[in-house]
């Protein structure tokens, strides 16, 4: 049987090699052609407890990680017992026979992959063996694995012919105990292999090749789950004279500092999740208030507190878009796809230098560590705006009023001319402190009218007269759109309404929802807190909403949206 | 007001003790120019909050830079500016409550990095700006609007922390001399690491010192601030650590050590370590 596309589970403990396995298959399959996502799930310990990755393989690009499993791999019998409800109906699951046995007659087999890898010579090699298994299972061509396998193992290394060898022969012997089961669970039609260059990335690697790309020169973080990567990533990458990448001692020092270097002329990131947001809040005034140019990434995870450290929640956007005391509200942007991370991140910089001020970009767990393979962006093509720097006569006054019909006065830079203060008091036109109502009122305004300045987010409106709109924000995107898609399908009058920017919504996205009559926010928290954002706007929404700690699957999706066109058609 | 600025509507006390330090800073800041032979703007004032903290609006003659940003969060504001612009000479205005309060956490971590930046501590031993509230410098039993049968805890001894966190630059004064004072604040701004200049800066209106420190030497009273004797040796830690042991104020440098700051180790990751263009990184994500 032909078919589209398959979900492969590898299910297990942490520290199993899981991520591996899911990430070695996923880059086989990319190099054939094929469109790749994968998803991982573990508890917040370092080794151990239950943990599961996954990949996703297509013939067209991925948008979530699917409905069902087609393949498990169960390593113990708690992994076999917890994700066996996720098969899908003929699926079939190899366990771990060096570890425990299930009775016969059920749709799954055996392997001893340790064994079999010792028999080769190379111990290290039983994800291979098991690699083996599955691509005999979905009929994926051993040869495009052993291209992988060369590909990985060629390091220059004395010993590499050796270790691909062996890779190679577990890959032989896996696929020789998956044929003998007898199983199969279809064939994977043949890949469209794209005509431009690829790149295998994470959400959080594209936000931070994003940022890179509009000209990042200062990063500061502190370890949280799921934002911790763009730390490592950073300091790792973010090298160079006048680059700086650093850790530091609390989110209140992150905010502070990239407060501190947004002053002083450059382009300055942190990233964080949920808590440090909380501990951010009075600096993100700050810039707000003294028109700082920073941006701030919240990978969100569950919460209040501690929360769900490593688990999938769009629980923070109140926090996010009105963080701060006083008359705040953040512009936001909040990417649906790994590609998209990265556009927007490099968005984010730009726009914090157009407005002078802070701008928060939202991200999520389940979009963070996930991999996908995305067109190469080109970086002639990013768009880099910097600062306009006051280069005048000292005495300038950088806070004049601005009612957004003229240009938006320059910033002086420490070191240049136009000295002033920065301040987060209330301030007159240089940045002494004021209490008179006249500053508040035409500052107040002037901090808002900068909004304006904010466009060139991607957005996309599709069927907008339809009787029933969905639109999702952020990383419900994907599975959404795939719940649309079918819908479509199945001729259902139903459109579609997205947009990366939060805040400001762009106009022509305003306009579309404003004119609905019915808009469905999918989303993941309890309030639906997107949905009644846009109510307060005059927007007919409501959301579907789902707070387990995972991301929506898009046949839940389908499944709630037929039942409110049930209802509808009822009435 | 100000002289520059006939709009702004702070003032100090008459009497305060923070127009002894701004004279002294503004001593300092010119002579770092007039030595270094760079234009003001390359001195920025980072303020914290409180009476102390109105010091960058108040400076006058040539303008630095300023930033007058949230309560307790001068030194973190400081790293990012200094960490990402080496070349400006970053000076932290703050008093006891934002400082040793709610600033206190980040005084470690500066310490650990040796951020290269000068603290001018105006140390008043009370809030007055809310109105005279007990602070971490406030003795105990002293009464005050927050602690009206007394207050309850030891105070902080300010130096015995700077010296046991390993501040590199440490000097004690108080504000009556603004020119002797001044030489303390341009040393800690030359000096290469992380420094701070603790000053008594009397409140006449909740905690008037000034009586306290200087003594009545007609009547045979002694005051609590005491010059440091000539021999002692700011380069010994341990030295430091058993002259501040002696009861009162003292008078002059405590500590110094020379040693590589946060700058210097950036640079030699950044000699290590071979510099990555976007598209290179880029490049490595290629399937």
């Amino acid at each position: 049987m032909q078919k589209k596309d398959f979900v492969i589970r590898f299910a297990g403990e942490g520290g199993q090699g899981l991520v591996t396995s899911a990430d070695a298959l996923a880059r086989a399959a990319t190099s054939a052609g094929y469109f790749t996502q994968t998803f991982s799930t573990f508890p917040s310990q370092i080794m151990g407890g239950p943990a599961s990755s996954q990949v996703r393989i297509s013939t067209s690009p991925v948008l979530s990680s699917g409905d069902g499993v087609d393949v498990l791999v169960a390593l113990n019998q708690y992994a076999y017992d917890h994700h066996e409800q996720d098969l899908v109906e003929n699926g079939v699951t190899i366990y771990n026979a060096e570890e425990y046995t299930l009775p016969d007659g059920g749709n799954y087999f055996g392997i001893k992959a340790d064994e079999i890898a010792k028999s080769t010579g190379n111990a290290r090699a039983a994800n291979m063996v098991t690699i083996g298994a599955v691509a005999n299972l979905i009929d994926f061509s051993l040869t495009e694995v052993d291209n992988f396998i060369k590909k990985r193992f060629n390091r220059g290394r004395d010993n590499d012919s050796e270790i691909i060898r062996a890779n190679i022969q577990s890959v032989r012997l896996g696929a020789e105990v998956a044929s003998q089961s007898g199983f199969s669970v279809g064939k994977l039609d043949n890949p469209v292999k794209p005509d431009y260059e690829q790149i295998m990335v994470t959400g959080n690697s594209a936000i931070s090749l994003g940022a890179l790309s509009a000209g990042l020169d200062y990063y500061v973080g502190y370890p949280i789950s799921p934002a911790t990567t763009i730390l490592v990533w950073m300091e790792n990458n973010l090298i160079g004279s006048n680059k700086f990448a650093y850790q530091v001692s609390s989110e209140i020092e992150s905010i502070n500092a990239i407060i501190g270097a947004g002053y002083a002329g450059k382009k300055a990131m942190t990233a964080t999740a949920g808590p440090g947001i909380a501990l951010m809040s009075e600096g993100l005034g700050l810039a707000w208030m003294a028109e700082i140019p920073l941006v701030v990434v919240d990978v969100q995870r569950g919460g209040p507190a501690t929360g769900l450290p490593t688990k999938s929640e769009q629980s923070d956007l109140f926090a996010c878009m009105h963080p701060a005391h006083g008359d705040v509200k953040i512009p936001i942007l909040a990417p649906g796809s790994v590609e998209e991370c990265f556009y927007a991140a490099a968005l984010a910089v730009n726009w914090a230098e157009r407005y002078q001020g802070p701008v928060i970009l939202m991200s999520e767990m389940a979009q963070a560590d996930r991999g996908e393979n995305i067109p190469k962006p080109n970086l002639d093509k990013i768009k880099v705006e910097s600062r306009n720097v006051y280069s005048g006569d000292n005495g300038f006054k950088r806070y004049q009023s601005w009612d957004g019909t003229n240009e938006l006065t320059p910033m002086p830079i420490p070191g240049g001319s136009g000295a002033y203060v920065a301040n987060g008091s209330e301030h007159d036109e240089i940045g002494d402190t004021t209490h008179l109502p006249i500053h508040h009122i035409r500052l107040t305004e002037r901090r808002f009218n900068k909004l304006k300045l904010l466009d060139g987010a991607h957005y996309e409106i599709e069927n907008e007269n339809s009787q029933l709109i969905i639109s999702p924000w952020g990383s419900s995107k994907g599975p959404s759109r795939e719940a649309y898609e079918r819908l479509l399908d199945d001729n259902y009058d139903i459109g579609w309404i997205y947009s990366v920017a939060l805040n400001p919504i762009p106009e022509e996205v305003f306009e579309a929802l404003k004119k609905s009559k019915c808009v469905l926010v999918p989303e993941l928290n309890y309030q639906g807190q997107w949905s009644s954002l846009l109510r307060q706007d005059g927007i007919k929404a409501q959301s579907i909403i789902k707070y387990d700690g995972t991301p929506f699957k898009p046949g839940e999706l389908v499944k709630e949206i037929t039942n409110i066109f049930d209802t509808v058609r009822k009435k | 007001m100000s002289k520059r600025n006939p709009e702004y509507d702070f003032v100090w006390c008459p009497g305060c003790g923070d127009f002894g330090v701004r004279r002294a800073l503004e001593f300092a800041l010119q002579d770092y120019i007039t030595e270094h032979e760079k234009p003001h703007s390359h001195n920025v004032i980072v303020a914290g909050i409180g009476c102390s903290g109105n010091m960058v609006h108040l400076i006058e003659g040539d303008q630095p830079f300023g930033i007058h940003g949230i309560h307790g969060r001068t030194l973190p504001i400081a790293l990012g500016i200094k960490s990402s612009r080496p070349d400006l000479n970053t000076v932290i205005v703050a008093g006891d409550g934002d400082f040793l309060s709610i600033g206190a956490e980040h005084i470690g971590p500066a310490a650990q990095r040796n951020l290269d930046v000068t603290c001018v501590i105006m140390d008043n031993g009370v809030y007055g700006l809310t109105k005279g509230q007990s602070s971490p410098t406030s003795d105990i039993g002293m009464i005050t609007t927050s602690t009206p049968h007394g207050k309850i805890e030891v105070p902080v001894s300010p130096l015995n922390h700077y010296l046991t966190v390993g501040v590199s630059y440490i000097a004690s004064y108080y504000s009556s001399k603004p020119k002797i004072l001044a030489k303390f604040i341009k040393e800690a701004m030359d000096h290469r690491g992380f420094s701070i200049v603790h000053v008594q800066s009397p409140c006449t209106t909740y905690n008037d010192t000034y009586d306290l420190l200087k003594g009545k030497p007609r009547e045979g009273i002694p005051g609590l601030a005491w010059d440091i004797p000539d021999d002692h040796d700011p380069n010994d830690l341990s030295c430091a650590l058993n002259l501040i042991q002696k009861p009162g104020i003292p008078l002059g440098l405590i500590y110094k050590m020379e040693g590589k700051t946060l700058e210097d180790r950036q640079q030699e990751i950044r000699n290590k370590v071979s510099e990555k263009t976007v598209e290179s990184t880029l490049s490595e994500y290629l399937i």
